[in-house]
């Protein structure tokens, strides 16, 4: 209990630890992988181990759930404006922490096996270190400053990280493509945190929570207004529509990161933004509404475009998209412990699926088509039966974890009233099931692919796998509806609202989902429909699918067209105009000085004559206007 | 005929016109002091013409010509020094080749 006590009031070095690793990896261990490796993964294990503390102090004292603990220290403070950086921790902070340091060592470990004889293997492992810091300072931010400078380090992090292989085209174009498109997110992120401070004149997350119920009456339209330009920021860092394009091109960096950005950082930072910033969103019905249907149409979309996609990485991408949707869907109708839960299950499964896909990868080499892997089951039976879990969590088959997650989702739609987004809901999760089935049975069983040569991984790929399975399976009890304090009794917004189990919504689900992986397997499994045939159908709507409803088209026309020509006749004014207004007045006075040297012979009996000639010039002024006039004229006094 | 302030007048303008002539238009340094001795000798006309027909009975401007007179001469001794100098120095007195201030 001790340990718990420490580890609350120390929360601080949770992020500091990783932090130290990165430090020293970059600066003593760039030559040595081993020390570097075990480095990164001894800080975050002791960074998981104080997480676990904080958990479990939290989960002592219930008063957290609404009063969080707050340790702060000025940071700089001006007129008006006063920052402070510290530690907040309530019961949302802790089941972040935990959930980051435990998927971030999980894929540490995993990355000795999966990075061995890369040539980057230390810089590998240094930015791990700085990705995991990076997220977990987000997560125990104090206020929305703070936040926002380790919400920009975690996409730098993403860059660094999807940009690993950066000696490819593609990697170097995702990178580029993740960190712009999030860049426009954040935008938003900054007009709306400077539009707080401006209202508020403050940025600190309790504080404002205190004094919004009041303002809130009096502006209910600024807090609108605060409220969507926020949630820009977690469209763009979450991959919502319309900024989701950059997510299923993360996958170009090595499969480690795309397991961590998917399931702990990266994209999770935005749902927990909206899940922090929540007081804000709770005063203005527009936002949320905004956030749920934008929520729920990207749920929707996004597994629409999984459905025929052929890579497995970008299958699992659009999945996280899809996901993403969901917790941003049951934000939006207010449900806080529904979105956090799912978050905390989804970590597990899709950081296990991505695991599991990397470990299908590396065996045959990055043949990335599903449809060119085939029957690896029976050479890789621990890596298939990983991602049959992470398959079976995903698609809500109880007693896996997405099943308790995803039907509290739906529950808190239909709860709210969002009768049309509880159908959405409700398809998307049939589609989800079907696409994942599609991807496992497509790459896992059928015909052997007689090129392949797989072989299973090695006991470090395997035992992070394993962790992540475990809770995959068992991850989703702690929010059963039955258990009298679970997952929403202690991850909650306002008052403790005790639901029991719906036993209808629970069936209708389950016969979702198999529904879902029953198609699959009669379409991709059995064979008794030809996926081609189909294909060909209704090929409009495949084409659409396949090539992403040509999001990516629109953006590149819209970029061609209208961002190319504006900035075509920016340039042309800052070249003529602006330069050449520049330029002339240089211009003019180098000619001027080029006229005005001729005057300059040297001969003194020019300068004589042009005294001369000045003083004829005078007395001609004053014999024609009068000496008091040419005077003042002058500019001489009386 | 009787001689009046006008006739002063024009001669003095027709002094300076020549000394600035003179000035402007000789090389040689020598002829051009001579030219500015000139125009002084012009403005001393206009000054005693102006003391005798404007103001008889005051001494101004003759007090002021003679204050000119001996400006003049220090002047011309400097001038001349600095002529002899500069010839000594560079072998001519030319103004013309005089030019190196502007390089």
């Amino acid at each position: 209990m001790a340990f718990a006590q420490f580890s609350l009031e120390n929360a601080w070095l949770i992020p500091l630890l990783p932090f130290i690793a990165f430090l020293l990896i970059v600066s003593f261990f760039r030559n040595m992988e081993k020390t570097a490796s075990t480095t990164a993964i001894v800080f975050s294990a002791i960074s998981f181990a104080l997480a676990l503390g904080v958990v479990t102090s939290v989960l002592q004292r219930p008063e957290l759930i609404e009063e969080p603990l707050v340790y702060s220290m000025r940071w700089f403070s001006m007129p008006g404006l006063e920052i402070s950086m510290g530690v907040l921790i309530d019961s949302v902070t802790a089941m972040m922490l935990f959930v980051v340091t435990l998927v971030a060592t999980m894929v540490m470990i995993y990355s000795t096996g999966y990075m061995q004889g890369d040539p980057g293997y230390s810089r590998f492992f240094a930015y791990l270190c700085l990705f995991a810091a990076s997220m977990l300072g987000l997560v125990i931010s104090t206020n929305l400053l703070q936040m926002f400078v380790f919400w920009e380090l975690v996409g730098l992090c993403s860059y660094l990280l999807i940009g690993f292989y950066y000696f490819k085209d593609s990697a170097k174009e995702a990178a580029k493509k993740a960190f712009i498109t999030t860049r426009i997110g954040d935008f938003g992120l900054l007009i709306g945190i400077l539009l707080i401070q401006v209202n508020f004149g403050t940025l600190e997350f309790v504080e404002l929570a205190e004094m919004m119920p009041a303002f809130a009456l009096a502006h209910p339209f600024l807090v609108t207004l605060m409220g969507i330009l926020v949630f820009i920021g977690p469209i763009g860092k979450s991959g919502q529509f319309p900024l989701h394009v950059w997510l299923p091109d993360a996958m170009e960096g090595p499969s480690p990161v795309s397991a961590l950005i998917h399931a702990a950082t990266m994209v999770v930072a935005g749902v927990y933004l909206v899940a922090r910033a929540f007081t804000l969103f709770q005063f203005s019905p527009e936002a949320m509404m905004v956030i749920a249907y934008i929520g729920g149409f990207t749920a929707f979309f996004a597994a629409s475009i999984a459905i025929t996609q052929r890579e497995m990485k970008r299958i699992l991408a659009y999945s996280t998209v899809s996901q993403l949707g969901y917790m941003m869907l049951a934000l939006g109708v207010g449900s806080l412990s529904a979105s956090m839960f799912h978050l905390m299950t989804h970590a597990f499964f899709k950081a296990l699926m991505f695991l599991a896909a990397g470990s299908a990868l590396h065996a045959i080499h990055g043949r990335t088509d599903i449809f060119q892997m085939g029957g690896l089951r029976k050479k890789m039976p621990w890596t298939a039966a990983f991602m049959v879990i992470g398959l079976l969590a995903i698609a809500g088959i109880p007693p896996f974890a997405g099943f308790w997650s995803k039907d509290e989702i739906v529950l808190a739609a239909q709860l709210g009233g969002y009768t049309g987004l509880y159908y959405l809901a409700k398809i998307t999760a049939f589609m989800t099931a079907f696409y994942m089935s599609r991807m496992v049975f497509v790459a896992f069983f059928g015909k052997e692919n007689p090129e392949n040569h797989p072989h299973e991984s090695p006991p470090s790929m395997l035992f992070p796998m394993g962790v992540l399975a475990i809770l995959s399976i068992f991850g989703g009890l702690v929010g059963a509806p039955w258990l009298e304090k679970g997952f929403s009794y202690w991850i909650r917004y306002g008052e403790y609202v005790p639901h029991h189990a719906d036993l209808m919504t629970m069936a209708s689900s389950v016969l979702v989902a198999a529904a879902g992986i029953g198609l699959a397997w009669v379409i991709y499994g059995a064979k008794l429909i030809d996926a081609n045939k189909l294909a060909e159908k209704a090929s409009f709507l495949h084409k659409l699918s396949y090539n992403k409803f040509y999001i990516d088209e629109i953006y590149q026309w819209m970029n061609k067209t209208i961002v190319a020509t504006t900035s075509r006749a920016l340039y042309w004014v800052d070249l003529r105009v602006v330069d050449g207004a520049v330029d002339g007045s240089a211009k003019l006075t180098g000619w001027l000085g080029d006229k005005l040297r001729l005057s300059q012979t040297g001969q003194l009996q020019h300068y004589a004559m042009i005294f001369f000639a000045a003083v004829v010039l005078l007395v001609a002024i004053m014999g024609m206007m009068g000496a008091e006039t040419a005077m003042a004229l002058i500019g001489g006094g009386k | 005929m009787t001689i009046g302030l006008t006739h002063f007048l024009v001669l003095g303008a027709a002094l300076f016109c020549l000394g600035l002539f003179c000035a402007l238009s000789k090389r040689n340094l020598i002829a051009i002091l001579m030219g500015i001795e000139l125009m002084l000798n012009a403005v001393n006309v206009n000054l005693i013409a102006f003391n005798k027909f404007v103001a008889p009975g005051s001494f101004e401007g003759q007090v002021f010509s003679i204050f000119i007179i001996a400006v003049a001469a220090a002047e011309v001794a400097v001038g001349l020094a600095l002529v002899i100098s500069i010839y000594r120095d560079r072998t001519t007195s030319s103004a013309e080749e005089l030019n190196w201030l502007k390089l």
